[in-house]
């Protein structure tokens, strides 16, 4: 059985496509007075960072899904998708 | 932990204590006081305590020439907010802050700490903040620097006040290149509380516990008042400099919140002491205040606050300006109940201090301790901090030029060809700014802002029933302060009181904010003592008791001061608030008749009425320059007095003589007429308006009344001593003054709506389609 | 006898004692329900006020729906016991799921506190019954998040079952179809963004937001009797 190490995640939530990007569009449209043209398709989203705790890449993906899934993204207007690597500077597990 | 630290500031080969903000002549008292060098700590606590921003050491020799007392005054300048008693066993409590300096730097943070910091002085007094006003002054907001402040100041304001739950009922907005490195951001906060649990921030009973609750404390805002604060802007680049941006704090309005609730209920359940905020200065300020107002000492474990930072050294945890945390004095027997009230509303709460002894005759010592029976760190009298601190007589200088400004006078000005396109070019609507602000929060605004003063109903949950309602009025004349601050404060005083009795109160208190520049100027200093003359003189006349203050000064860049900005807060009472007061609007078919409780002109020779100091002078034709109109304070006496009447009778459901009611200010009897027609879509036509002069003078002791019942309204006003005048008449589309203006209510009201959201709305879609 | 009300409130919320006051100014005995209690019982109606429960951050809503009180508040809308939802607390009922859509910022990215008028579009929800369609009401706004979406099948949905019970005459926010309020299938559960607690006197300037909580008390008592 793997000893259990700590994994740092970060979950990227973003507007599914379709749903309307007030802050997206009020940024693309301010672009091209600051003389930036040829940029579409903005998109506004968040990123969030955390570290787990757990047996191995493949359980810290799940439990950070979960996360995501049910607490950072609102499944009516957003979608997310979650990545996970070993921290460089692993940190002894707490009792 | 070690009491010094490494990096002890960017003052590379100079001095410590110079680089924490204090003279060679300071440091030498600070030895002199406790009679051996003093060690870091200590000497960074006296910096923080005796910066100007906290020791007003500059403007107190000045201040103490307020008159401050009146029989309803519960609390006067000095304590965390100035309280009167409003009748029906409730008390009101009032205070203005300026947060300026940390505004020019990170406008949106700068503006929220701002808030959150008047609302905890507020609640410290045990009242629930129920009103926030802001008054706000940048430059040309033509320039895209000033448009990133303005709307990060508004979004500041609206972001913290709206999720704390404190509504913003008004404010001002001026604009004016003085500004335009160093804009001002004041915050006035208004709370009511049950007389009886008014407390004080006091320490007392030997072996109390000092307990710190809400945020923990981090390395933000070291050195906010001593370096940030009391200081200029070097230049242009000065302002946003990234030297300066680590003093900057972060405000959590969703912690202010449950902070606010939790002391409340503390305070009802009268399980502390005495509490004190943690603004300015932080910890150092609050345990040496606390101790000092209750004649004890204190002791604080340092290693017993805590960090969301590692490696924070005592004198950083000391004196970080970390927001939305609160100082409560608690009996050990209350402690467990506090910590479950505490517990609910998820504030932290952790034991930092206990009251000690002051022995016969000698002043209770501040201890710092690493565990409270560690190491001593540093050992001072407690009072030495909050009440020692230097009083400077800095010299004063009337400025060289100030005699030639005064003669340099736009009377001579030529006159324009038609005043319509002045009189639309000086209407700005200011709901782009309120509209981002909760304003209705509570149930308590009966008048929004946007007119005279905010009206509030004199209520809220705890409170004992009350029938009276409340008016308040921020207001400032800066370019008048520049030619005459003593007669330009007085003027100011005299407006924001005539402002709430035209919501039938009467005026009950002042508050002020002095915004001026750098005081080692012997011309601000002038400035200052000029301005404090002006507001006692005016407060005396007006019978108006001056309960607290704010000085903020070193608002200069490049070694250029803004001119001096008096801000005034006036509070008035409604007796009996049980009908709206009629605000700023117009009925058709009704007359217009012009109150005048000014001096009277000379009319041999006869004297033009002066433009020195106007709106039209200075917006319109660029000169600044020019001798202010005269203010007789006995004949607007008599003005107040019949104002509050006469709306006062109105809202209490008694006859009610007015339909519409606005005072003549900036932009005088042209702007006064143009804004009660754009409010109401009503058209206006008036006669016998001589010339531009009279048009846009700015006399002050003048009010613009809409009514059906012109006899009965000028009868009173004859019987009060009061000048009046019929103006003419109100209907139709147009606004009409003859021979001087004739537009389109519709062209007006496009001009003053769209002035602000065609300046600062380019990057933003249209709210409404 | 008077509808009981309870007022549920999180950390945050803030417009919990208006909403009090005007329930109780209209006859209704109002009572506030502290977010960690779970039960509700005793309560012929729920509101769940505005404010910014727990400091909105995430998103509004997306950590108040976590309180225990939620599941109570859940288990009295599935037994047909009204449930209204104002601004933040609409916010709260869509990340709850027990309403459609979601809130997002408004168009223009400010917030807005201002009054508009509101069209009451069926008088078929515990909210708006008694009030003739068509009926134009003038209540304050006051929210940054109250931009309504959802995707189309669920817009075609909602319009089909006429479950839009209030939309903007005017659109401040930039709403889909101009919706400013909805009800859930069983017509118990509605959320909408404008306060109707702020036009519940005269004094403060309108009273037409008296006419819906009223609606909602008269309801609450006929499904007490129920």
């Amino acid at each position: 059985m793997a000893s259990p190490s700590t994994f740092s995640v970060v979950v990227e939530v973003r507007l599914r496509p379709g749903i309307a990007d007030p802050q997206g569009a009020t940024i693309e449209r301010a672009l091209p007075a600051l003389g930036l043209s040829g940029i579409t398709g903005v998109r506004a989203g968040k990123s969030f960072r955390f570290d787990i705790v757990a047996d191995d890449e493949v359980a810290a993906l799940a439990q950070g899904t979960v996360v995501a899934d049910r607490v950072l993204a609102n499944p009516v207007i957003e979608e997310s998708s979650v990545t996970v690597t070993v921290t460089a500077t692993a940190k002894p597990v707490a009792g | 932990m070690e009491a010094g630290a490494q990096n002890s500031g960017s003052g590379g080969e100079q001095p410590l204590h110079r680089a924490l903000g204090l003279t060679d002549g300071e440091r030498d008292e600070v030895e002199a006081l406790l009679g051996r060098p003093p060690n870091h700590l200590e000497l960074a606590l006296f910096a923080v305590m005796w910066s100007e921003h906290c020791s007003y050491k500059s403007s107190r020799v000045h201040l103490k020439r307020l008159p401050t007392v009146a029989p309803y005054v519960l609390v006067g300048p000095g304590e965390n907010a100035g309280v009167i008693d409003a009748g029906d066993g409730i008390a009101v409590a009032i205070r203005i802050e300026s947060h300026n300096h940390p505004s020019a730097i990170e406008p949106y943070q700068g503006a929220a700490t701002g808030v959150g910091g008047i609302l905890r002085d507020i609640f410290t007094m045990g009242a629930r903040p129920i009103a926030v006003m802001d008054p706000l002054f940048f430059g040309d907001p033509a320039e895209a620097r000033q448009r990133w402040l303005i709307e990060g100041v508004v979004a500041g304001i609206s972001g913290y006040g709206n999720s704390v739950g404190v509504p913003t009922v008004g404010g001002e907005l001026t604009f004016d290149p003085c500004y335009a490195q160093n804009p001002l951001v004041n915050v006035l906060c208004m709370g009511v509380l049950p007389v009886e649990r008014l407390v004080l921030g006091q320490a007392s009973g030997v072996g109390n516990l000092a307990v710190l609750l809400g945020s923990s404390t981090g390395r933000d805002g070291i050195g906010g008042v001593s370096v940030l604060a009391s200081a200029g802007f070097g230049g242009e680049d000065d302002a946003a400099s990234e030297s300066k941006r680590p003093s900057v704090q972060v405000g959590d309005p969703f912690e202010e919140k449950r902070l606010i609730e939790a002391c409340l209920e503390l305070l009802d359940a009268k399980l502390v002491v005495g509490i004190q905020d943690l603004g300015g200065a932080g910890l150092v300020c609050a345990t040496s205040e606390t101790a000092a107002r209750g004649g004890v000492g204190m002791d604080v474990d340092v290693s017993a606050v805590p960090r969301r930072e590692d490696g924070m050294v005592a004198y950083e945890v000391m004196t970080s300006e970390s927001q939305e945390r609160m100082l409560a004095i608690v009996t050990p027997r209350d402690l467990p109940r506090v910590q479950e009230v505490c517990e609910r509303w998820e504030v932290r709460a952790s034991v930092v201090g206990r009251v000690t002894d002051a022995p016969d005759g000698v002043p209770g010592r501040l201890r710092i301790l690493d565990g409270f029976d560690g190491e001593v760190l540093g050992d001072v009298p407690a009072v030495a901090l909050s009440e020692d601190a230097p009083l400077y007589h800095r010299p004063l200088a009337r400025p060289a030029n100030q005699d030639a400004r005064l003669a340099d006078d736009p009377g001579a000005l030529p006159a324009p060809a038609d005043c319509g396109p002045d009189v639309l070019a000086l209407l700005t609507d200011p709901a782009w700014v309120y509209r981002q602000y909760d304003h209705q929060l509570f149930l308590n605004t009966v008048e929004a802002p946007g007119g005279d003063a905010a009206v509030l109903r004199l209520a809220a949950p705890g409170l004992p029933p009350s029938e009276r309602g409340l008016a308040l009025s921020t207001d400032s004349n800066p370019g008048w302060c520049s030619l005459d601050p003593r007669q330009g404060t007085a003027a100011t005083v005299a407006e924001a009181a005539l402002n709430v009795a035209c919501s039938g109160a009467r005026p009950m208190a002042v508050v002020n904010c002095l915004n001026f520049g750098n005081p080692e100027h012997a011309e601000v200093m002038w400035q200052l003592s000029e301005a404090v003359d002006g507001m006692s003189e005016a407060c005396l006349g007006l019978s108006l008791p001056v309960i607290g203050g704010n000085v903020s000064l070193y608002n200069e860049s490049a070694g250029i001061d803004i001119d001096p900005t008096v801000v005034i807060g006036v509070l008035g009472l409604i007796e009996r608030l049980a009908v709206r007061p009629p605000g700023v609007t117009l009925v058709p078919d009704a007359a217009l008749v012009l109150f005048d409780g000014g001096p009277e002109l000379s009319s041999d020779p006869p004297t033009p009425p002066p433009l020195g100091g106007s709106r039209w002078a200075k917006e319109i034709r660029g000169h600044r320059n020019g001798t202010l109109p005269r203010l007789d304070l006995a004949g607007h006496a008599r003005l107040l007095s019949l104002v509050t009447a006469l709306i006062g009778e109105g809202v209490s459901g008694g006859p009610a003589l007015v339909a519409g009611i606005h005072d003549v200010s900036g932009g005088g009897l042209g702007v006064a007429l143009a804004e009660l027609s754009v409010r109401s879509g009503v058209g206006i036509s008036v006669a016998g308006i001589g010339d531009h002069h009279e048009l846009f003078t700015e006399s002050p002791s003048r009010v613009l009344v809409c009514t059906t019942q012109v006899a009965g309204l000028v009868s009173r006003a004859a019987d009060a001593g009061v000048r009046f005048r019929v103006l003419g008449t109100t209907g139709g589309d147009r606004i009409t003054v003859e021979g001087l203006v004739d537009v389109s209510v519709d062209e007006a009201t496009t001009a003053w709506r769209d002035r602000l959201p065609a300046l600062l709305d380019e990057f933003a879609p249209a709210v409404s389609n | 006898m008077p509808s009981r009300v309870g007022v549920v409130m999180f950390p945050g919320t803030n417009c919990e004692h208006d909403v009090v006051q005007a329930v109780n100014g209209l006859g209704g005995t109002a009572e506030l329900v502290w977010h960690g209690n779970s039960s509700v019982s005793g309560y012929d109606a729920l509101i769940l006020p505005g404010g910014f429960a727990h400091g909105d951050y995430l998103r509004p809503g997306a950590i108040a729906r976590f309180s225990p009180v939620m599941e109570a508040v859940g288990r009295f809308a599935a037994e047909g016991g009204p449930v209204v939802g104002i601004c933040n607390g609409f916010q709260v009922l869509t990340e709850a799921g027990l309403l459609p859509g979601a809130l997002q910022k408004n168009r223009g990215l400010r917030f807005l506190c201002a009054t508009v008028d509101i069209r009451v579009e069926t008088d078929r929800s515990v909210l708006t019954s008694g009030i003739a369609p068509g009926t134009v009401l003038s209540i304050p706004i006051n929210h940054f998040e109250g931009n309504y979406t959802c995707d189309a099948e669920t817009l075609a949905r909602l319009r089909g079952d006429e479950r839009v019970i209030l939309r903007y005459v005017d659109n401040p926010n930039g709403s889909i179809d101009g919706i400013a309020g909805v009800c859930n299938e069983e017509r118990n559960v509605v959320g909408l963004m404008p306060h109707p607690e702020r036009a519940s006197d005269a004094l403060t300037g309108s009273v037409d937001g008296a006419v819906l909580l009223r609606s909602l008390l008269a309801s609450a008592l006929t499904s007490a009797n129920a």
